[in-house]
């Protein structure tokens, strides 16, 4: 009888133990997922050993802990109590800019004219911008013309920024000569919109 | 007949161009964009100031002090700010802006830090991973935030 006792409050003592230690899973950090400003389709994978769970709405979250991640809900104020600092050191996102330019030419189109403008005050908002000038062409021509053209075109745009005042190390040119076609076309077809350059700033 | 010989050779003029360019490039993977109180990179055992406008190489360690964050942008367009108390290692990076294929992984050590994912996470979903010291969250995109206990 005592030994049927005994057993059963070992039995106890250890299902009350597991209990006691599954609540207390020890947290070891937070994951959560915020708002995509396009609301486009976005989702983390938070992994522990073989336990997975996947955050695919806005402020879903995990806490990762010893006993595997555990999902829940956040919200924008604990978000902001948490990771306030983080997300306030957050680098001005890159913007990126299209120009296009006249038929075979490095020379820019009017309307192009008007976006350099924009250009130089998104620059402005970057404390160290860096930025990256990359050219294109149409479809006409051979490779070594189109990609000395794209080149041109890129280089033309890197001296006009300098030309403002921008430091020329700061500005990285590539000619990607008629392989990122913006409009897909056969070959020799003069297609004004993929005689481009395009400028990210970062 | 003159043109055809003259093509190869032009394409692997550039070509050998654009590999001494990318090679020089390779070594600065992001820049820091934002500083505020102290902030460190550690690169091969040494202890360099993280001031606004540092390049960054694969490796790298940033750490933060307890009135610090930090703010980079690589050169996918990822953004990532760390808060006060944060260590953040750049353990590998590789990113080819012809194809935007690439891979990130990094680690959060302890502390906090805020991700906007970029052209990398973009093309290749799980191309970018981020790891803390009991977990690893696979980047499919775009905007998280993540801690790490001490």
């Amino acid at each position: 009888m005592t030994r049927v006792r005994d057993r059963l409050r070992g039995g106890l003592a250890v299902a009350l133990l597991s209990a006691f230690l599954g609540a207390c899973a020890t947290q070891t950090g937070t994951v959560v997922l915020l708002p995509e400003k396009g609301g486009a389709n976005t989702a983390v994978s938070v992994r522990q050993g073989d336990q997975e769970v996947v955050l695919d709405k806005p402020y879903a979250a995990a806490h990762p802990t010893t006993s595997g991640p555990r999902a829940y809900t956040s919200s924008p104020q604990e978000v902001e109590a948490q990771f306030g600092a983080a997300l306030k050191a957050q680098p001005t996102r890159p913007a990126s800019f299209t120009l296009y330019f006249v038929e075979g030419r490095d020379e820019f189109t009017d309307a192009s004219k008007q976006i350099l403008a924009d250009v130089l005050s998104e620059i402005a908002k970057h404390p160290v911008p860096d930025i990256v000038v990359v050219g294109h062409t149409d479809t006409v021509g051979s490779d070594a013309v189109n990609d000395a053209l794209a080149l041109r075109r890129a280089e033309t745009v890197r001296a006009m920024l300098v030309g403002r005042g921008l430091s020329s190390a700061s500005i990285v040119t590539v000619g990607r000569g008629k392989r990122e076609l913006l409009v897909p076309t056969p070959d020799n077809v003069a297609e004004p919109r993929n005689r481009r350059v395009e400028i990210v700033v970062r | 007949m003159r043109r055809r010989i003259e093509h190869p050779c032009r394409t692997l003029l550039a070509a050998s161009a654009l590999g001494v360019a990318l090679s020089a490039g390779a070594a600065d993977i992001g820049q820091i964009k934002v500083a505020k109180g102290q902030v460190a990179i550690e690169r091969g055992g040494q202890a360099l100031p993280g001031e606004v406008g540092a390049r960054l190489q694969a490796a790298d360690v940033l750490k933060t002090g307890a009135d610090g964050s930090v703010g980079i942008t690589m050169s996918d367009n990822s953004l990532l700010s760390a808060g006060p108390n944060s260590i953040l290692v750049l353990d590998r990076y590789a990113f080819d802006p012809t194809t935007s294929q690439g891979q990130f992984d990094a680690s959060l050590q302890k502390g906090s830090l805020a991700v906007i994912s970029g052209r990398i996470a973009k093309q290749s979903p799980d191309a970018m991973k981020v790891r803390t010291p009991s977990s690893i969250l696979g980047v499919r995109g775009t905007e998280f935030v993540v801690s790490a206990d001490d």
